[in-house]
């Protein structure tokens, strides 16, 4: 084995009285493609009745560096210069002309779609934007349709519901996701108090930060990151587990046994985040309102009977059905994004990992739009 | 002459279930080396351990004589340079064309500029016996015995003398399969290879092997095909004597 790499010139030229003699010396493999390349590029053709070729002096030939003195040969060849080898030419040549040969070499380039006009391109673009997003939609709707459908008919029929399959998802998206909702409602409540004490000090208003962390974690806060944290965890989940779930054709499968996987697979995962997402809401409410009290015990020192007394003043308990109420809505949104970006997925990773990102993005922004929704609704209701 | 690839003494083991005790095997320059085995009986570990996706408890593995077991990843990257693998599913990168999936290599390994990128991956493409229209396709777009063949594209994209075969004609029809054994042959004849190759596939094996490696016992025995179906070990007898096996073997025998 030749461990060392003879870094010789790959191409020596003489000239003689009927033309060009090479002299190909060194390693002609992959790894010296390049330097080969640019030394054969370097013969200068013009002018050269023929070249005669002498490969004896190469150590070692592989496929690479036969591709590259077989191109150099049919440029020769193009040129009009008449080519022959010194000795017998390597076999690999005759290899990759056979190989080359058999179809019309160039015939088919596989990059070589029709690209639209510079001018148009935009336009192009914009067209197939509308075109894809208009059909993303109606696909949407379309799966949205099916599993209300397959929940309205496994109504009728409990066992079809999956009870089982139901508590997994609660569990796996509720039980585990406690400690990191509870951590982050405390933490809201700690910046909601810090940001109303600084305000409202300086007014006397002290009572209200009170006021302010309590409405604010019950009507919107508390939902709202629940909802968020829920959509990042189990969102991206949904998409994953459903998408590879595709890749590997076991969707397909389910379909093939005569089973339903929108009833299978699909409305569990709904189910199990509509009754996970409201438990995991009142977590977020209860800490929320326990950070408040010990905030306001040590930053403003004020008495815990105080700061209970003022919670029921200001809350009614519709302030705690405001929020509650979004909570499902919010638990539908998510799981159906995940669920149908997840089985959108087709073909490869790629798509998966794109998809799964765009479960998440919708699912957040459409619960957010929700919230905003809800808001006006509210107002107008006069909540 | 030194074995291409030499294995002593591997030991491999998950948790208390022992794979290999004691495996040895060697594969000479120039020749197609079949290993076989039952399910299960370890044959994809010993691969894996020959690749270096997995240290052995215990022995050595000598690619062009020097033991990768012992070797840090910056020292394995130039061996595993100088091989080229297909795995069993073709492992093809799903998000890239076959093009690219044969380039990706080149890539990492050679500077190369562009048009030599293009005009050696797709000789390597049709080297396989693949059109040049399958180059822009995806692999999802591919059928299973065109995967595999662009596995092999992509296991040769750097020239290796050493080629790994996982299982290449599994799920291939017959006509498929023997296709894809005179493509194993042409190329070991053209490119002068050293093959070791996975199979299940009686016929594969008669085809294409000098030597075959059966793991029993958690060893391996290792012989010419002539040699090899002779030996008395009752799998080694089930196997190549077995109800699908006979018709080959007069094959064998009467030649």
């Amino acid at each position: 084995m030749a461990a060392t790499v003879p870094r010789a010139q790959a191409v020596e030229v003489r000239r003689t009285a009927e033309g060009l003699e090479l002299e190909l010396t060194g390693a002609w493999r992959a790894r010296e493609v390049a330097a080969i390349e640019t030394a054969l590029a370097a013969v200068d053709l013009s002018s050269v009745p023929r070249v005669r070729v002498a490969t004896d002096g190469i150590t070692e030939l592989d496929l690479s560096g036969a591709w590259a003195l077989g191109g150099f040969v049919r440029r020769a060849r193009r040129a009009g210069v008449e080519v022959s080898f010194r000795g017998t030419p390597p076999d690999l040549l005759r290899l990759i002309e056979q190989t080359l040969a058999e179809e019309p070499a160039g015939a088919v380039s596989p990059a070589a779609a029709a690209a639209p006009e510079p001018a148009d391109r935009a336009l192009v673009a914009i067209g197939r934007y509308v075109v894809r997003s208009a059909r993303d939609l109606v696909h949407g709707l379309a799966f949205l349709g099916r599993t209300c459908t397959t929940f309205a008919a496994s109504l009728a029929h409990p066992r079809r519901l999956r009870p089982i399959s139901v508590v997994r998802h609660v569990y796996d998206t509720g039980i585990t996701a406690m400690p990191i909702v509870a951590l982050i409602a405390f933490l809201i409540s700690v910046i909601l108090a810090y940001l109303s004490a600084q305000q409202l000090r300086g007014l006397g208003a002290d009572i209200y930060v009170v006021d302010l962390v309590t409405i604010g974690v019950l009507r919107e806060l508390g939902v709202l990151l629940t909802s968020i944290i829920v959509a990042g965890r189990s969102g991206s989940a949904f998409a994953a587990e459903l998408g590879s779930m595709r890749l590997n054709e076991e969707v397909d499968a389910l379909t093939a046994t005569g089973a339903d996987p929108i009833e299978l697979l699909v409305v569990p995962r709904l189910l199990g985040l509509a009754i996970a997402l409201p438990l995991l809401t009142i977590l977020a409410d209860l800490i929320g309102i326990s950070g408040g009290a010990l905030l306001c015990r040590y930053l403003l020192d004020m008495p815990l009977t105080q700061y209970v007394n003022r919670v029921n003043y200001a809350i009614s308990p519709s302030t705690f059905w405001v929020g509650i109420i979004k909570a499902p809505v919010f638990a539908l949104v998510i799981a159906f994004a995940g669920c149908y970006r997840g089985m959108q997925v087709r073909g490869s990773a790629r798509v998966l990992g794109h998809l799964v990102t765009v479960a998440v993005v919708q699912a957040i922004f459409l619960v957010i739009l929700a919230d905003a929704l809800f808001a006006v609704l509210f107002m107008k209701m006069q909540f | 002459m030194e074995p291409v690839v030499e294995v002593r003494g591997l030991v491999n083991r998950f948790g208390r279930q022992l794979v290999h005790d004691g495996l040895d095997m060697q594969v000479h320059a120039d020749e197609v080396f079949g290993i076989v085995g039952g399910s299960g009986s370890g044959k994809s570990v010993l691969l894996r351990t020959i690749l270096g996706l997995q240290r052995p408890a215990a022995g050595t593995v000598r690619i062009h004589g020097s033991d990768i077991t012992r070797l840090s990843e910056e020292e394995l990257r130039p061996i595993k340079a100088g091989y080229g693998v297909a795995f069993q599913q073709g492992a093809l990168y799903s998000g890239l064309t076959v093009l690219e999936n044969v380039q990706l290599p080149m890539i990492e390994h050679l500077q190369l500029p562009p048009a030599a990128l293009d005009g050696l991956a797709l000789l390597k493409i049709r080297l396989v016996g693949l059109p040049a229209d399958a180059a822009g396709k995806y692999p999802a777009q591919l059928s299973g015995g065109m995967v595999k063949r662009a596995a092999v594209a992509r296991a040769l994209a750097l020239d290796p003398q050493l080629l790994f075969l996982d299982e290449p004609t599994s799920g291939l029809d017959p006509v498929s399969a023997a296709a894809f054994d005179d493509l194993v042959l042409y190329l070991q004849q053209h490119l002068k290879l050293t093959i070791v190759m996975i199979t299940h596939d009686l016929d594969s094996i008669f085809r294409t092997c000098n030597r075959v490696g059966v793991i029993v016992d958690r060893r391996m025995e290792s012989d010419t095909l002539e040699g090899i179906v002779d030996y008395p070990h009752p799998w080694i007898q089930a196997y190549f004597h077995g109800e699908r096996a006979r018709a080959r073997l007069g094959a064998l025998h009467g030649a």
